[in-house]
């Protein structure tokens, strides 16, 4: 019986199309995977939906979850449009599988708009065919019938069945054409909207595995990876027979990069029963490294190199010529000139980069993997090994914290060519904290020398910016060191020149939270504080004054398909929200002082006021941050959104105050928590945080709350002492 | 060499150098992969343990040194009614984003409480500044001590 049940399901297909758009058709019933054998009378009533017997719902969460509360929230536009009873939902974490699931990445902010839609019609398709058994089974029209939390009902007769009761008989139902399925009217919502707890929460209080690195196979064995701390770096040699001389050691054995950074760097591995026994021994491998063209690379010889660029006065690339910005300049009523600066980060997510892999005797492969882009990481592995995609296998596991370091899969591929050599031995690889922030993928420094035209009558009429940024002599791994043609004000000022040179580096970029606007945010909205204090106005003063009058911009294309052009109407409704919930126009209390930052990023519109004063020794303390953010119509968890904002102005915060990796010698001199140190306890200011609904669909919370705080904090520093903070971080000799 | 070492009130033989970290030997010896890695030098708290109920960073603290002093890891942290009510708060405010700091958070917070069920706000955070959160969950994890504070242990 289950085995025609099962050939009669039907299912939805969902598969990437070019663009990265997102669609479910009906498709062939498939093989029956160990999730359905536990359903025994259940009904799998598409790729995400299975309806158990005992009224449970299992749903399966698509997404990696990196903390951003995804595995809950994809979930709940299921279960809303299913009108399920959350309490009875289940969720699963789905594995690597495009031609499934449709894409499956953490990062852009981009999982709320791609999925607002096509999750609310899997679930909405699934309780079609719901409706469709209940009315086969009664005899009676589906549009008589209504449905309850996880219950039909059909009101005529009194009748009433659960979604249990119906799951085998809904799983031979016509698979819905999911563009036609109705959706529900937000006034129905009875799930999106509510504040959700995470949902692995209950399992981490109590210490389970749910991590990448939790990750225990049979006959496990632990590696270490040593590598060049200087990028670009080739081995030469190393005494691998003293590191298998170790305590504990199994293997040890070199590894020949591929020549690229965000795959393979030459190495060493080191395997042993005991990943500290595995990493002690990197200290007897005595390297010898060719340290290569890059190793007199430092942070000093860019700043210099930024200097000259300014000096040359001509950039290599023009990005915005609008208007005779010279012109501007020569007939204005003052002109003012600043240099910006802002260094290297690294993303030092808790859980360390870390990585499971088996290679099987029959030559399939298996991960378990933490990766924010598990599709391209199944690639990029595939492509290493030689293997077709259907020979690998990627399990997507929980992680402890991305912020973009995991869009990145070398740990993945590294773990794939230790794994290569032990077919049939489990290999977790894992990287120390020193590993992690010296082998990570940057968010670039970069230097801006801006003027501004300001006229007679205190308008900014022109200007300026000269950003020197880096870039890789050729190739190299995804490199986010750009600016947009059009960053803000460029669209509202009349003369605009932005150029941009390119610094040669070998340094691995990448992106971090908000990337550019984690950095863009900072100086544009520091510069535009310093028009605004020359011509008399305040900054929240000056954003509206440009945007006055000024309709929507024109649209684009993102990966969720069309995307809303920025409007200056959001940009405004956060500032006037965030003017008033900080009192804005009432003096801080005596000693303090508030600034004012703005910025859209991600698709969401943030305006953050932040409150400082220093200490006897001139440290920054922080009291408070008021933040408006539009995202949308709907916040779907208020839980995880707030969460997310709260997050993203301490960890800007931390930024602006602290943060910063150095280049010497061609390496990072930054290793770990005690010369890079993060954000804690006592730092946190009171946080006061408000979304102002628009009519607009919801998109992303992950990034767009960061940008902001960085200026408002700096903002409120020259408000308070009268010296600009034109580098991070934070320099705080400079109020003595 | 073999350590014998008391363990969540079991004595577990650990058959490893006497000076591989408590962490290393709870997470791979031990098969215990609630306790944390996060930086190997004490420096961000997510390896915290308790050790005769003092918070300790087990990433530190080699095997051969811990003696017939009891140690305590997160996966027994409910068996004190100071640890139960803080994973009952921590849900009930949905303290955690990624979680992975958490367990050592829980460790330090129930080892805070536990020796000043009455903390001050400055007592919380300088009990707490040892312990990182990446995603900055700190107002979160501040407010759930707070109120187990406030409302007391489950069992009190």
């Amino acid at each position: 019986m289950r085995d025609i049940a099962l050939a009669r399901r039907g299912f939805l297909k969902a598969s990437a199309l070019v663009g990265g758009g997102f669609a479910l058709a009906a498709s062939i019933p498939m093989a029956a995977r160990a999730m359905a054998a536990e359903q025994a009378e259940g009904g799998m009533l598409n790729a995400f939906v299975t309806i158990n017997p005992d009224n449970t719902i299992t749903i399966i969460g698509k997404n990696p979850e990196i903390g951003q509360g995804i595995k809950t929230m994809l979930p709940m536009l299921i279960a809303e449009e299913l009108d399920a009873d959350w309490d009875q939902v289940r969720i699963l974490q789905g594995d690597t599988d495009a031609a499934r699931y449709g894409p499956q990445l953490a990062g852009g902010s981009f999982a709320t708009p791609m999925n607002w839609i096509p999750m609310r019609q899997v679930g909405a398709a699934a309780r079609q065919m719901l409706l469709a058994a209940a009315a086969q089974t009664w005899g009676v029209e589906a549009s008589s019938l209504t449905t309850e939390p996880n219950a039909v009902v059909h009101a005529a007769s009194g009748r009433r069945a659960s979604y249990g009761s119906l799951a085998s008989v809904a799983a031979g139902m016509q698979v819905p054409d999911l563009a036609a399925v109705p959706l529900k009217d937000a006034a129905q919502f009875r799930i999106i909207g509510r504040a959700i707890g995470g949902i692995d929460s209950p399992r981490i209080v109590k210490g389970e595995p749910i991590f990448g690195v939790d990750t225990q196979l049979p006959g496990m064995v632990y590696a270490a990876y040593e590598r060049s701390p200087v990028y670009g770096a080739r081995l030469v040699s190393a005494d691998v027979a003293a590191a298998k001389a170790q305590a504990g050691v199994i293997d040890a054995f070199t590894i020949e990069g591929n020549g690229k950074a965000d795959e393979l760097v030459d190495g060493v591995a080191v395997i042993a029963s005991n990943w500290w026994l595995a990493n002690r021994a990197r200290s007897a491998l005595n390297v010898q490294w060719d340290q290569g063209e890059w190793a007199n690379h430092s942070t000093a010889g860019y700043t210099a190199q930024a200097a000259e660029a300014w000096a040359s006065g001509t950039p290599q690339e023009v990005l915005n010529n609008k208007g005779d910005f010279a012109a501007a300049a020569a007939s204005a009523a003052k002109v003012i000139e600043a240099e910006y600066s802002y260094p290297f980060l690294a993303h030092v997510a808790m859980e360390p980069m870390n990585c499971t892999a088996l290679m099987h005797e029959d030559g399939r492969m298996e991960m378990w993997a933490p990766s924010q882009t598990p599709q391209g990481g199944l690639a990029v592995v595939a492509s290493y090994l030689g293997l077709p995609q259907d020979k690998v296998t990627v399990h997507i596991t929980r992680m402890g914290g991305g912020f973009g370091r995991r869009l990145t899969n070398d740990y993945m591929v590294q773990v794939a060519a230790i794994a290569k050599r032990m077919p049939g031995t489990p290999v977790q690889l894992i990287w120390s904290r020193e590993d992690d922030v010296r082998s990570d993928f940057f968010r670039p420094g970069g230097y801006h020398k801006f003027k501004a035209a300001i006229d007679g009558s205190g308008k900014l009429v022109g200007i300026q910016d000269h950003f020197v940024t880096f870039d890789y002599p050729a190739g190299g791994p995804f490199n986010p060191a750009s600016m947009p043609a059009s960053e803000f004000p460029a669209n509202y000022v009349p003369n605009v020149h932005y150029g941009m040179t390119k610094l040669r580096t070998a340094i691995p970029m990448g992106a971090l939270r908000a990337p550019t606007s984690n950095a863009l945010a900072f100086v544009f909205q520091s510069f535009l504080d310093e028009v605004a204090q020359a011509s008399g106005k305040d900054l929240p003063s000056l954003m509206l004054e440009l945007i006055d009058g000024a309709g929507p911009e024109q649209g684009g294309r993102g990966p969720a398909g069309p995307t809303p052009g920025f409007n200056p109407a959001r940009l405004a409704g956060v500032t006037r929200k965030v003017m008033e919930m900080a009192n804005w126009g009432t003096p801080a209390a005596e000693g303090r002082a508030k600034g004012f930052g703005f910025y859209f990023s991600h698709q969401g519109y943030f305006a953050e006021v932040v409150e400082a004063s220093l200490d006897a020794r001139n440290q920054v303390v922080i009291h408070d941050v008021w933040c408006a953010g539009d995202v949308g119509a709907h916040i779907i968890n208020p839980h995880g959104a707030l969460n997310q904002v709260e997050g993203s102005i301490i960890d800007g915060l931390g930024q602006a105050l602290q943060l910063a990796v150095e280049f010497e010698g061609g390496a990072a001199k930054q290793s770990n928590f005690h010369n890079y140190q993060l954000p804690r306890m006592p730092m946190v200011p009171n946080l006061h945080v408000e979304f102002v609904k628009s009519d607009n669909a919801p998109t992303g919370l992950g990034e767009p709350a960061l940008p902001p705080v960085i200026p408002a904090l700096t903002n409120a520093l020259f408000a308070l002492t009268g010296k600009r903070v034109r580098k991070l971080p934070i320099d705080t000799s400079q109020f003595a | 060499m073999a350590y014998r070492v008391k363990i969540n009130g079991e004595t577990r033989e650990i058959d490893a150098p006497q000076d591989m970290p408590l962490l290393w030997a709870l997470r791979q010896e031990l098969g215990m992969v609630g306790t944390k890695f996060g930086c190997g030098i004490g420096m961000c708290g997510a390896c915290t343990v308790h050790v005769d109920g003092v918070a300790t960073r087990s990433c530190s603290l080699p095997v051969g040194s811990i003696g017939d002093k009891e140690v305590t890891t997160i996966e027994a942290l409910a068996q004190s009614p100071v640890g139960e009510a803080l994973q009952q708060v921590w849900l009930e405010e949905d303290v955690m984003q990624c979680g992975y700091c958490q367990a050592g958070q829980l460790m330090t917070a129930t080892a805070l409480l536990t020796a000043n069920p009455n903390p001050s706000q400055d007592e919380i955070e300088n009990a707490m500044r040892g312990n990182i959160c990446r995603c900055a969950c700190y107002k979160r994890i501040n407010q759930a001590i707070a109120r187990v504070a406030q409302e007391g242990p489950v069992n009190a």
